[in-house]
Formats: C-alpha cells, sequence, structure tokens
C-alpha cells in the first residue's frame, strides 16, 4: 500500500506541483534543461546536513520529509525502526561533488581533498543519509541500473515488504547530474536534444533533455498500514524488469525486452492487458527509445489495447531525471491514478510513422471509469523506465 | 605560504574552520568539546587541511584523536608553528 508521496522537480517543490501543473499542460524545463529552480537546501536541512550530502542525496531529503508528512510518520517511527527500509535509486550519484573534488586534486592537490568526497558521491548517499536522519534500521541500500534506477528501487523495495524482510520502506530515486561533465558526455552519445525540448513520441524529437530532481513513495504492508489506520494513497500492484542484453545504449528495437517487462508486472498484479487505464511512459524523446517503447507496448498489451490506452510522457514536462526518473513518475502517476486522469504528453503535434498510440496530446483527459457490480473499479497504470545498458523495469500501480 | 602563528591567530583559524563545517559559531570557545560541538573525525580532517595550508602544521587522524576540545587543537598548532 502507498501511503505517502513526496517530490522535487522542475515543475517545483511537492508531490502536487509535478502533478497538478504537468496535468495542466505546464512545461517546467527552461534553457534546455529541467532544474530544480525552487530547491533550496537551507529550507529542509541544517548548514551541517546540508554540507554533508550531495545535491542529488539532498533533494531526496526534500521528498522524503514531504512522503513521511502525508503518510503521517512523526517522529516516532510508526513501525518497528529494523523492519523500515529504505531504497533509493540513482543513476551516478554524487556527480556533481565528483567533479567538484576533482577540481581541488588537480588545481590544489591530493591532501586537500575533502574527506566527504566519498560519503557525498556514493551511489548509496540518499539512502544512507535517509536512514539516518529519520533512524530507518532495516536494509537501505542503492539501486543502480541507470534511467531504471528508480523503477528498480520501487521493485525492489515491494519484494522487501513481500518476502518479510521488511513491513515499510521508503522508497524512489534521485538525481543531480546537471554538470559539465554529464551534459558533454550525453551530447556526445548524441543522446540529448540540441533543440533543447523535451517533445516524447513526436515525429521532431531529437534527443532527451536533462533533468534533476527526486521522488519518493512510502510502501507499507497492507495490514500493517491498516493497524495504524493509515489513509492509502494507491497500490503497488507489481513490478517486472528484464534485461534487453543487446546493446550498451540502443534499446532493441522490436522491444522485446521492455514487452518482457511489461508483461512480468502486468503478471506479479495479477492484471490483463485490458484492465490497464493508463501507462505513464519512459517517453524519452530519444528517436530510439520511443519507437522502440511504442513496439513494447504493442507486443505487451496487443496491438488494440495498447492503441486504446493514454500513454503519456512525465518528461516532455520536466525532462529526463536519469535514475530519478522512475522515482518521480511512480510519483506522477500515483496521482494521476488517484484522480483518474491522463496527464498530457506536453507539446505533442506532430505524429511520427509507426508511432500511433495515444500519447494525450493536447490536454489532460479523465480515464474512463469501469464498474464492478456497485463499485468503482481502482483505476490501473503502468510506469516504465529503461535504462542505458538495455535495463528494463515496469510498476504496476492502481488507485486504491 | 606559513603564516606566523601567534595564538589568538590559530584560534581564529581553528574557530573559523569550526564554522566552516557547521559547528555552532556562539558555541566555540576553548573550553568546548568537539563531542558537544558535534565535531567529528570527518569535520577534524577538514579543520586540520585548513591549519595545514596556513601553517603548514600536519594534524594526523592519530593527533586529531586526542583532542578533547578545542584549546587542545590551538595549543597542538600553535606549539607546533611556533
Amino acid at each position: 500500500m502507498i501511503t505517502g508521496v513526496g517530490a522535487v522537480s522542475p515543475l517545483g517543490m511537492g508531490a502536487s506541483a509535478l502533478h497538478e501543473r504537468w496535468a495542466a499542460g505546464e512545461c517546467g524545463i527552461e534553457d534546455g534543461v529541467g532544474r530544480c529552480r525552487d530547491f533550496d537546501p537551507a529550507d529542509v536541512l541544517s548548514k551541517k546536513e546540508a554540507r554533508r550530502s550531495d545535491r542529488f542525496a539532498q533533494l531526496a531529503i526534500a521528498a522524503c520529509q514531504e512522503a513521511l508528512a502525508q503518510a503521517g510518520w512523526g517522529d516516532e517511527l510508526p513501525h518497528e525502526a529494523e523492519r523500515v527500509a529504505c531504497i533509493v535509486g540513482t543513476g551516478v550519484g554524487g556527480l556533481e561533488t565528483l567533479e567538484t573534488q576533482h577540481d581541488v586534486l588537480r588545481d590544489r592537490g591530493p591532501k586537500q581533498i575533502s574527506p566527504l568526497a566519498i560519503p557525498l558521491m556514493m551511489a548509496n548517499a540518499a539512502s544512507a543519509v535517509l536512514a539516518m536522519r529519520y533512524g530507518f534500521r532495516g536494509p537501505a541500500f542503492g539501486t543502480v541500473s541507470a534511467c531504471a534506477a528508480g523503477t528498480d528501487a520501487i521493485g525492489t523495495a515491494l519484494r522487501l515488504i513481500q518476502a518479510g524482510d521488511a513491513d515499510a520502506a521508503i522508497t524512489g530515486g534521485a538525481e543531480a547530474a546537471l554538470t559539465p561533465f554529464a551534459r558533454s558526455a550525453f551530447a556526445a552519445m548524441d543522446a540529448t536534444s540540441k533543440s533543447g525540448v523535451s517533445r516524447p513520441f513526436d515525429a521532431r524529437r531529437d534527443g532527451f533533455v536533462m533533468g534533476e530532481g527526486a521522488g519518493l513513495l512510502v510502501l507499507e504492508e497492507a495490514r500493517a498500514a491498516h493497524a495504524r489506520g493509515a489513509e492509502p494513497l494507491g497500490e503497488l500492484l507489481g513490478y517486472g524488469a528484464t534485461a534487453d542484453a543487446f546493446h550498451l545504449t540502443a534499446p532493441d528495437p522490436a522491444g522485446a525486452g521492455a514487452a518482457r517487462a511489461v508483461r512480468r508486472a502486468l503478471d506479479d498484479a495479477g492484471v490483463a492487458p485490458d484492465q490497464v487505464d493508463y501507462v505513464n511512459a519512459h517517453g524519452t524523446s530519444t528517436p530510439l527509445n520511443d519507437r522502440s517503447e511504442t513496439e513494447a507496448l504493442k507486443a505487451a498489451l496487443g496491438e488494440d489495447v495498447a492503441k486504446r490506452v493514454p500513454v503519456s510522457s512525465t518528461k516532455s514536462a520536466i525532462g529526463h531525471l536519469l535514475g530519478g526518473a522512475g522515482g518521480v513518475e511512480a510519483v506522477a502517476t500515483v496521482l494521476a491514478l488517484r484522480d483518474r486522469v491522463a496527464p498530457p504528453t506536453v507539446g505533442y503535434e506532430e505524429p511520427d510513422e509507426g508511432l500511433d498510440l495515444d500519447y494525450v496530446p493536447g490536454e489532460a483527459r479523465p480515464l474512463p471509469e469501469r464498474r464492478n457490480g456497485d463499485r468503482r473499479s481502482p483505476a490501473i497504470g503502468l510506469s516504465n523506465s529503461f535504462g542505458f545498458g538495455g535495463h528494463n523495469a515496469v510498476l504496476c500501480l492502481a488507485s486504491r | 605560504m606559513a603564516a606566523t602563528a601567534t595564538k589568538e591567530g590559530v584560534e581564529r583559524t581553528i574557530a573559523d574552520a569550526l564554522e566552516q563545517v557547521g559547528a555552532d559559531a556562539e558555541e566555540i570557545k576553548p573550553d568546548a568539546t568537539f563531542e558537544a560541538l558535534d565535531v567529528d573525525s570527518l569535520d577534524l580532517v577538514e579543520v586540520a587541511q585548513v591549519v595545514e595550508e596556513e601553517y603548514g602544521v600536519e594534524i594526523t587522524g592519530e593527533d586529531a584523536q586526542r583532542f578533547e576540545t578545542v584549546r587542545d587543537a590551538v595549543e597542538f598548532v600553535a606549539n607546533r608553528a611556533s
């Protein structure tokens, strides 16, 4: 059961800013990057905490604070501390710290490198600082699968709860890699957009726009959550993860690996393809991803269902948050399902040949209601994430 | 390079460095313990880097472990620097 969500994104502070502004068709990208301009570390962190965390971990702290508040977790944890997990994915961890400290090494010599360099840059830093700040003493680690890391984190947290290793988990993804190194390196791969416009699935798409941010969920084992009277926000029904085993960076053009991940997530959730109401696509705005993802959805859901289900990409509004993407997009999906709305693929105008799904152009659209007897059925959605290296991770989520 | 070390100068340098690593400026006094200031071994490495740049005095991890109070660190540096 999902009892809280939190997000810091280029659309502003908070999960509501992300959800409401995206649903209104707004875009947080400026000058070709999706920066969290509204984030001020001093709002959430003491001076010492701020010094002891890279920006990616700081964003995670802000998202965590919001998610815990929504879940109604006070100063005392509502579960045994040893049974609270903290699993946070990132693509590259504290890259800004690494770059800054490498400058120190070059300019001032090895003796002036900060003793905080390693603890700030390590990819597990976000889970470590959250565990320390809030006293989570269960399993805590980062997941590493490039742009699928946030989604793999959430899937792993689900498994920890299902396996009985934890009663609750704080999980998602965080990234802050808008550095000269990362921007140049992604540009060298020809992965990022030269136009600086993120328009997933559109014929004019020319690469992804880098963004930064963090999105975290509070997952609680259903009985434990009921026992404390928690208000459910949604459900995490299933998770599927596969590898393409195809190419270092290019997706399998037929989307076979991604399709298997979608099917596994559906099987895990016990959901049939025609029960899916909404797909939050990976939708990076790269020529290759958006085509292979379209193929994958057709293969996994069947051509008819794939063409009927609204498919939209959060990246049209905030850019690509790399390891943070899965976390922020899971938050966006939970709130979209709660409000039974498909937010638009912002800026989508020109269809590309073969990319013939319903990408929700223009404006947000209500999801059709389904009834089970007298009761309204929960809205069911998928959140896709695919990473360089051929990592595919998919969550199946539902409203309450 | 190495500045002439007066005790007051060393005190000021160390106090500034401690404030930099997040210690509360009001609490930084000669008798204050590093524990009370919430200054740990990682912070002391940063203080040591400042001191070494300023006075050319090296504070090893072993040295730093023996410091309890701000005064211990100031005296260590002032003695070595003079």
